[in-house]
């Protein structure tokens, strides 16, 4: 059966079974009994690599591609760490990293240890750009 | 020949709050060029095996980090041709045609280049492109955007100031410190005071990337719009960022299911140094290409921190609305700057915003400052805490939704309460502080953080630093919210945690309404023209209009007719008044319920101290006064010209009991009166005891100087016609067309009281 996912949204209250955090935990157990009895940890207020892929079919459908890939990569990254993010978003800044080798390999990691081909393709982009517009160069 | 003297017009335009801002010639070289610098580029684009290798008559191996990225990311090949190929006159026209579809023009936009996006607006009016951005905006119902900081980082302060800003209406807040350090106290405050009164309001914590990432990630911020971007590579670079920096960083915010927009605007790469002689319109296009390339779902923009310097420049302000009308173009949410204060003249600052409010935007006001000017850590606001007021009022004029409406006192005063012993209740509960009660009851009271006894910077410090320490989350802010007995607020702070979850509102445009997301998905703009788009609903409007002090017939009669009908006449009917034989005779004409139904005049003046001022002026000047009361007309020209064909003299007063009076001649028509006060407001009784006195001097044949009213230019009108239009109505509804006027003597005891 194809459905237009946008019929889905708002998924809260559409299609809270597509509402699942990223520890598995589904929208309707996130009340204020089950928080106030502890069973309810900040890994579970958590958006999951899944409901983000479907705000992205959503958004596509919509006809909103660009924005659509942004959802795709932010699915990609749920389950990277955030010291990794914050480090990579740290390489990709100007002047950071002055040999495109390290920021490539930054790429390949990211795509063999969590499977992120998109933003992997996004960085090996900024890699061609830096080189050619003199971007791996020290800025302080 | 000497020259002739300085006109004095121009020292008192010199002491102007305008005067005060700095207007900028076109230099286009220097970089103040608004909609078209000769160093432009023309409009162009060229694909090759499916691939964009010309942008704006750049070639592919020149291309700078933002044609890159653009051509790659924004430019979609298919649609180049056709786009590109267009008139720019044709598709301005297309962007105001009614019959033109949004979803038509929004795939045009996927072909064009900044260059052609440019050439298309640079042909509209302003007229035009507030007109084209009601049609094109993202979500059909209006929304708005609060700054809430303050110069202390008082969280006490900060809770209230949230829980003012829900309650009027704000959709989203933003706050950022005075003290970078302050930042999870300033985000726990803020969190708590947006919890209290209503759910669903979007919150943001302004700092550095990282930090503001982790606030995040403790689920204390929903929404993050700090992705800079800027038009020019060297802006970019200084800027500490690029487009694939800021398109990674997108994308983790995605990750965290958390909100985020970009934030760019006119003549920032000019105060960044960087601006390459290139128009600021054109700048701003590649910033808002680049935008839509990142897949980031909506911008701020409209000049922000560049505004004021924008708004030097002639057209500056039209640049601000085209580049917001680009955004939306372009199928992006838009909180279209109105943020940064771009004059200190009051009339350009309500001007700057009418369009806005005219065509509606998803976030109006990319921060209006819901706190006073001083308190506003990030700057003055266009509209600010000073000033909301206004703002409520020009929604009620234009019949406007800003987004936000009026709150009742007393309301106001209960949810500023509560947010600050929620706030303390979490601080007390979490062991982070014991809130002293006089701090309380400072910061209910106070307008602004200067008139507060409560936290010091160095206070919130520690604070911040034990809440960042100990890893608190909103979870942790929940449960103590609930333990406390602040179930509400619990709830409402859950409410945005569990969006968390379904990510709903990181789609194009979302805000919480009622507890639910709109967004440009499920509340599409869909405005065609009349009977179509957003309208306000009667609940809305009912709401939106009802500001504080409304006149009612109700309230205006019970402040203002002091008329106690058990108190004696002073004005006794004696028969039907007949002309008189008298020479010195002048009948001073009362309107039907001059101190009668009515007692005072809209000056203030007890109606016995006016009659008494009249008739001793007509003693003084010689002649003798009596008294007539008019029964068929309410007309002070009538009035008058009646008492004066009853005077023995032919001179007559007519008087209203809101205090209009006349002299007038019996021989004259009933609008060429000989003397007339016309604004009673400023009409004193030595005015009237003149007007006696010039009465009797014209009987006695002199030609005295006229009595003249000084104004100093009040809108007497606007403040006070509503109160005349009610009492006069009580005047007219006393008319009787044919009755005969009723001669009165004056029945007074010694201290001028009725007897």
């Amino acid at each position: 059966m194809t459905t237009d996912p946008r019929y889905l949204y708002p998924l809260s209250e559409n299609a809270p079974e597509h509402a699942v955090s990223a520890s598995g935990m589904p929208l309707e157990r996130l009340t204020l009994e089950e928080v106030l009895s502890g069973r309810v940890a900040a890994a579970d207020i958590r958006i999951s690599a899944e409901t983000l892929k479907v705000q992205a079919n959503i958004a596509r459908s919509a006809g909103r591609d660009r924005l659509a890939a942004n959802f795709e990569r932010g699915a990609e990254l749920v389950a990277v760490p955030q010291d990794v993010i914050l480090e990579t978003y740290e390489m990709l800044r100007p002047g950071r990293v002055t040999d495109p080798a390290v920021l490539s390999a930054r790429a390949e990691m990211l795509r063999r240890d969590y499977g992120a081909n998109a933003i992997a393709a996004l960085i090996d982009e900024a890699v061609a750009v830096y080189t050619r517009r003199g971007l791996f160069r020290r800025r302080y | 020949m000497t020259s002739p003297p300085r006109w004095r017009r121009f020292d008192e335009w010199d002491a102007r709050p305008l005067r005060h801002d700095l207007f900028a010639a076109e230099d286009a070289e220097a970089g103040f060029a608004t909609f078209q610098s000769p160093w432009d580029p023309a409009p162009s684009a060229r694909v090759e095996d499916g691939r964009v290798v010309e942008i704006d008559g750049r070639r592919e191996e020149d291309f700078d980090i933002l044609d890159a990225y653009i051509a790659a990311h924004h430019l979609d090949p298919m649609v180049i041709g056709e786009a590109m190929a267009m008139d720019p006159v044709d598709v301005a026209r297309m962007l105001v045609d009614i019959n033109v579809p949004r979803d038509r023009l929004e795939h045009l936009a996927r072909g064009m280049t900044p260059a052609k996006l440019v050439s298309v607006v640079s042909a509209m009016s302003s007229l035009e492109i507030t007109f084209a951005y009601s049609k094109m905006r993202q979500r059909r119902t209006p929304g708005n955007q609060a700054h809430v900081t303050n110069a202390k980082d008082d969280p006490l302060q900060l809770a209230a100031d949230a829980a003012f800003a829900v309650a009027l209406g704000f959709d989203e807040i933003e706050t950022t410190m005075r003290v970078a350090s302050n930042s999870w106290a300033n985000a726990m405050a803020c969190a708590v005071g947006a919890a209290v009164g209503r759910g669903g309001v979007l919150f943001q914590c302004s700092i550095e990337e990282a930090e503001e990432l982790r606030i995040g990630m403790a689920g204390f911020t929903s929404y993050a719009e700090t992705v800079s971007v800027y038009g020019t590579e060297a802006a970019f670079v200084d800027g500490d960022d690029t487009p694939w920096s800021k398109a990674f960083l997108t994308a983790a915010y995605a990750s965290r299911g958390i909100k985020a927009r970009c934030t760019s605007g006119a003549s920032a790469e000019l105060l960044m140094g960087f601006h390459e002689r290139k128009s600021v319109l054109y700048l701003e296009a590649r910033c808002l290409c680049l935008q839509r390339a990142m897949g980031v779902q909506g911008t701020q923009n409209g000049g922000i921190d560049g505004a004021p310097l924008t708004s030097s420049m002639a057209g500056g302000m039209r640049e601000l609305m085209a580049e917001n009308l680009i955004a939306v173009w372009l199928g992006l949410e838009c909180a279209s700057g109105n943020d940064t204060r771009v004059s200190e003249s009051e009339i350009r600052v309500g001007a700057k915003i009418t369009p806005y409010l005219m065509a509606g935007s998803d976030l109006i006001c990319s921060g209006f400052g819901a706190i006073r000017k001083y308190d506003n850590t990030f700057n003055p606001s266009l509209f600010n805490g000073e000033e909301i007021e206004d703002y409520l009022m020009l929604q009620r004029d234009f019949q406007a939704d800003g987004g936000l409406a009026p709150v009742a006192e007393s309301r106001v005063e209960q949810l500023r309460m509560r947010a600050i012993r929620a706030i303390s209740a979490v601080f007390d509960e979490l062991g982070l502080k014991r809130v002293p009660e006089e701090w309380v009851q400072s910061v209910a009271a106070a307008s602004g953080s200067q008139e507060t006894d409560s936290f010091t910077p160095g206070e919130v410090t520690r604070i911040s630093e034990t809440i960042r320490q100990r890893g608190l989350t909103a979870l942790d802010v929940v449960r103590a919210l609930a333990g406390r007995g602040f179930d509400e607020e619990a709830k409402n702070l859950l409410l945005m945690l569990r969006q968390r979850i379904s990510g709903d509102y990181l789609q194009t445009s979302a805000i919480l309404r009622d507890g639910g997301v709109i967004s440009a998905l499920n509340d599409p703009n869909d405005y065609q023209g009349p009977g179509s788009g957003y309208r306000m609903s009667d609940t809305r409007w009912q709401a939106v209009r009802e500001v504080r002090g409304l006149q009612t017939r109700a309230t205006v009669l019970e402040r203002e007719r002091h008329h106690d009908p058990t108190a004696p006449l002073w004005l006794v009917a004696t028969g039907e008044a007949v002309k008189s034989g008298d020479p010195s005779d002048i009948v001073i004409g009362l309107s039907p319920a001059f101190g009668a139904e009515l007692t005072r005049t809209t000056a203030g003046h007890d109606l016995i101290d006016v009659v008494l001022a009249l008739t001793e002026g007509v003693r003084e000047g010689g002649a003798t006064p009596r008294l007539v009361r008019m029964r068929h007309t309410a007309d002070t020209s009538f009035i008058g010209l009646t008492a004066a064909r009853l005077a023995g003299s032919g001179y007559g007063i007519g008087i209203q009991a809101k205090g209009t009076a006349v002299i007038h001649h019996a021989d004259r028509l009933p609008h060429m009166n000989i003397e007339l006060f016309s604004n009673a407001p400023v009409t004193t009784l030595e005015h009237y005891r003149a007007m006696g006195r010039n009465a009797a001097l014209y009987v006695a044949g002199q030609t005295p100087e006229p009595v003249i009213v000084p104004v100093d230019g009040q809108s007497l009108a606007a403040r006070y016609h509503v109160r005349v239009a009610m009492l006069y109505a009580i005047e007219t509804g006393l008319v009787v067309a044919d009755a005969p006027p009723i001669e009165l003597s004056v029945v007074l005891g010694q201290e001028g009281i009725p007897t």
